[in-house]
Order: structure tokens, then C-alpha cells, then sequence
């Protein structure tokens, strides 16, 4: 599904990861973790072509990101979900609208994604503040709000970065339970965080594999995690 | 995405993508100020350039077919003279008519210089025949030939030296005109390249977040282009609408030869400027298009 192979990213001159090899098989679940500045946001971008790696390749649907055009690649993002750490958001339409924006861009049939718009709103738990704008919610609901426009079409892949990086343990537990839900539908899904805490409850719910990003490496973590 | 596609896009009610760029916003009125202050002005660069159009037409037209025989002679010989002349110009092909100007039509003739009360009789003032051509005209050369052996005081003046540099004035009138539109076009033209790099460069944010949800550099670009071409028409529209109305109450004279009150519209000519909100559209739209897609590239 996606796939890196010999990838590497220099920034500056300076190697933050090289020779990377990596593959997100179907409906898998991936935590990435490490240390601030070690990548992770990086390797997330490289995922998603916002970033193309400065050595080796990476496939998403077995197409190379860095050969696609700027509308390939557009296209091709349409089939991810792409959960950002400060979840970027229209301010001036209402998060109804905001999570509604994939189906406006999409060239797919959305009759479906519209039909389950206020369904998909109400499953985050948004459906009393579906006409507030951005700035008038709370960090947690903005990040279920970020999450519920990375699912509307339905994506086979859904990248999160950060996703509890501004809420307490009460709500990053709730969007676990959302992403664990997700899995089990068919996602595959690669979180990008810090937070060990999480990765350990994740893992009383679903088989997740842990990767460990340091020192311009990317190891598998150990059994602690 | 083609530009048959965006032209076709540009007309089709699409509200989402109408409302993925925030309305607020100073490049909106900057558009929209730019637009109308334009077409204000070309208004009046086509007012010009159509009446320097109608001048040109009616002094080439009014003194192509008009010209005059002097008949400078010693008094005793001028009785005689004009009557040969007239003789003359009865048998020559393409003189449609001749008549001796009289003693009132040399003295309004007269009266700009020398004010109405002139005694023309008791002045040695050349008598003066008139002259109109048929469509097809005369040999002016071979006329002037036979003056000079019929009617020596003769002189045949078709008006040439005077008119054509009146005629090629009024038609370089009309050249600077147009050229002001042109001009006109190209400021507005980059005054909403402007506007719309401003835009482009303020809404950063939004084109991040459209990218990162998979839209495509054409429905970027569309929702761009479409508000500023809707800006440009909207302000194109008011623009003309008061330059007509300006144009309407500038005062009018009924002898058109008079450029000055001459300046305006006449009858059909008042649709033209109806299709200056058109033009901005399609000057906005073009200049949009062309400003989003650099700056979408650049931001790849």
C-alpha cells in the first residue's frame, strides 16, 4: 500500500533518516515514534508526496509519488487521510463544511460520503457544534473534527500525526478508540507520536507494530512497547 | 484542466468552491475599484475614439465632393472669366453641378474674420464657384489644364492640401483611442495580477489545506479565478454604467462637425461600451488564471 524503498531525506545538508525500507501492508496498524525533530512528521509527509525523499522511492498503490504530476498526485491524496498535527482547517466555513471539503474536490461519486456526512459528524461527537467554526473549538474537538474529514471518502489508508498532541488522556483515549475502530474496518492506519502512554493502550486493543525512528534509522521497537 | 474546462466551470454554479476562498479581504475591493475606474475610462477612450471616427468619415466624406473655383482677375475680366469657367466645367465629365457663390454666401463666408457688416462689392474679393462632383469625380489635372487656357484668373482648389491632414488627424484621433484601450485593458490586466498574487499570497493557509485534502491545482485556481472575474464584472459594470451616464450629460450640439460637443454616442454606438464588463471579465479571467497557476507552481 505504501511503500519505501532505500528512501532517505536530507535536509540542509544533514541526513535525517536514510536507506529506509519500509512497507504498510493492508489494513496493518503502525505507531512511529522518537524523539521531536527526529522525522516523524517528515517520514509522514514523504507518505502523502507533500515531501519527496532526496534518495531511494516511495509508492503509494504501487505508483512512485515522485513521477506523478501535480493533478496525479492531487488524485492520488484523495485516497489517503491525512490527519495533520494542527489539523489545518478552512476558519472561515463552518466544520460542517470543513469536513465536507474532500467530497467538493473529488472527482468520485460522492453520493454516499454526502449521505454520511452528518452520521460521520455525530460518530466524532460533533453533531451540537457541526456550525461552529474552527477557532470556536477546543482542541479535542478539533482534532475528531480533522479525523472525521481524513475518513469521509472512505480512504484505505489513513495517516495521523500527533492526533492527541493537544487534548488530555480522556480524549486522545476517545480517538484511539475512533482509529482502532477504523482499523477494524479495513484501514491501515500510521500514527505519528510521542506519547508512549498511548502506543501502550493502543496496544490492548489492536496488533500494532511499533517503529522507532532514531538516529536517522528506522527500527522496529522492542517488546517493552 | 483545459480552458474550455475553466470557462465552462467559471459559469457553472459550484457553492463549495465559491466559498473555499474567505470573501473579506482588500484585494476584493482593490479588484473591484480597479475594474470600474477602468471601464469609467474607457468609456470615455471610446467616445473619443468613435467620434474621431465620425469626424474623419464626414470631413473626408462633406469635402471630397466639394470644390471651389477662385477667379482672380482685374475687375473688367472677372464677368468674363467666371462665365468661361462655368462653360468649362458644364462640359466636363464628372461635375455633377457649378454655381457662382453670391454676395450673402461670400459674406457669411467672410464674417469669421472680418465680422457681418463687410462691404464685399466695394473689396477686390475673388469671386468663388462651387463645385460638386458626381461618385465617380473628375479629372482634377486635365481640368486645370483647360482653366489655364480658357479662364487664366482660374484657380481650381480641390480642397486636397487641407483636408487630408484634417482627415489623417481624425483617424490618428481614432488610433490613440483605441491604443488607450488597449493600454486601459493591460493596466487592468495587471492591476488584478496584483490583486490576485495578494490574494494568493494571503490565502496560504487555504490552498495548504485543499492540498493536503486532494484538490487539484484546477479547483485551486477556479475558485480563484472565478471570484475575481465575478469582481472584475460586478466593478466593469458600475464603471460604464457611470461613464455612460457622464458621457449622457456632457452637452450636445446638433452640428456633429464640432468635435468637442461632438463627443458621445449616436444611436447604436451606445451598445459598445455595454460590452466593457464582458471584456473586463474575460481580461480578469485570463489574468487570474495565468497568476494562480504561477503561483501554484511555484508552491509545488
Amino acid at each position: 500500500m505504501i511503500e519505501f524503498k532505500d528512501a532517505g531525506y536530507s535536509y540542509g545538508g544533514q541526513a535525517l533518516f536514510s536507506r529506509v525500507n519500509l512497507e504498510l501492508a493492508p489494513g496493518s496498524f503502525h505507531f512511529l515514534t522518537g524523539p521531536s525533530g527526529a522525522g516523524k512528521s517528515t517520514l509522514l509527509k514523504l507518505c502523502y508526496g507533500e515531501l519527496h525523499p532526496t534518495e531511494g522511492h516511495t509508492t503509494l498503490f504501487g505508483q512512485d509519488l515522485s513521477t506523478l504530476s501535480r493533478d496525479q498526485l492531487a488524485h492520488a491524496r484523495q485516497s489517503i487521510g491525512v490527519v495533520h498535527q494542527d489539523c489545518q482547517f478552512l476558519d472561515h466555513l463552518p466544520i460542517e463544511e470543513n469536513i465536507g471539503l474532500p467530497i467538493a474536490v473529488s472527482r468520485k461519486d460522492a453520493v454516499e460520503a454526502r449521505a454520511n456526512l452528518q452520521e460521520l459528524i455525530a460518530w466524532v461527537g460533533l453533531g451540537e457544534r457541526a456550525h461552529a467554526r474552527p477557532p470556536q473549538l477546543s482542541g479535542g474537538e478539533r482534532q475528531r473534527a480533522a479525523l472525521a474529514r481524513a475518513v469521509i471518502m472512505s480512504p484505505d489508508v489513513i495517516l495521523a500525526d500527533e492526533p492527541t498532541g493537544n487534548v488530555d488522556w480522556e480524549m486522545s483515549q476517545k480517538l484511539l478508540r475512533l482509529l482502532v475502530e477504523l482499523n477494524r474496518m479495513g484501514k491501515t492506519i500510521l500514527i505519528a507520536t510521542h506519547d508512549l502512554a498511548l502506543i501502550r493502550a493502543a496496544k490492548t486493543h489492536v496488533q500494532a507494530r511499533v517503529l522507532r525512528i532514531a538516529d536517522g534509522q528506522i527500527l522496529s521497537a522492542g517488546a517493552d512497547l | 484542466m483545459s480552458i474550455f474546462a475553466d470557462i465552462f466551470a467559471m459559469f457553472a454554479r459550484d457553492a463549495q468552491s465559491d466559498r473555499v476562498v474567505p470573501k473579506t479581504g482588500y484585494t476584493a475591493t482593490l479588484t473591484m475599484f480597479t475594474s470600474a475606474a477602468m471601464a469609467f475610462l474607457t468609456v470615455f477612450a471610446l467616445s473619443l475614439s468613435l467620434a474621431a471616427d465620425r469626424l474623419a468619415d464626414r470631413w473626408g466624406e462633406d469635402l471630397a465632393k466639394s470644390v471651389t473655383v477662385r477667379i482672380s482677375a482685374p475687375v473688367d475680366q472677372i464677368a468674363s472669366q467666371t462665365a468661361a469657367t462655368i462653360n468649362v466645367l458644364e462640359t466636363t465629365t464628372g461635375v455633377a453641378s457649378s454655381r457662382v457663390l453670391n454676395e450673402a454666401e461670400q459674406q457669411a463666408l467672410l464674417a469669421p474674420w472680418f465680422g457681418p457688416d463687410v462691404p464685399i462689392a466695394d473689396l477686390p474679393i475673388p469671386r468663388l464657384i462651387e463645385v460638386i462632383e458626381t461618385d465617380v469625380g473628375f479629372d482634377a489635372a486635365g481640368l486645370r489644364l483647360r482653366l489655364s487656357v480658357e479662364a487664366p484668373g482660374a484657380v481650381l482648389d480641390d480642397h486636397t492640401r487641407w483636408r487630408e491632414p484634417l482627415t489623417i488627424a481624425a483617424r490618428r484621433l481614432r488610433l490613440l483611442g483605441m491604443t488607450s484601450i488597449l493600454l486601459i485593458a493591460a493596466a487592468t490586466a495587471a492591476m488584478i495580477t496584483l490583486a490576485a498574487n495578494a490574494a494568493l499570497a494571503a490565502n496560504l493557509q487555504v490552498i495548504r489545506v485543499l492540498r493536503l485534502i486532494g484538490a487539484t491545482d484546477s479547483y485551486i485556481a477556479r475558485a480563484f479565478v472565478r471570484r475575481f472575474t465575478i469582481r472584475a464584472i460586478t466593478g466593469a459594470f458600475l464603471g460604464t454604467f457611470l461613464g455612460m451616464m457622464a458621457i449622457l450629460l456632457l452637452p450636445q450640439s446638433t452640428d456633429d462637425k464640432i468635435f468637442l460637443t461632438g463627443l458621445g454616442f449616436q444611436a447604436g454606438q451606445w451598445m459598445t461600451p455595454l460590452a466593457l464588463p464582458f471584456l473586463a471579465g474575460v481580461v480578469a479571467f485570463f489574468a487570474t488564471r495565468a497568476a494562480s497557476n504561477r503561483a501554484l507552481r511555484k508552491l509545488s
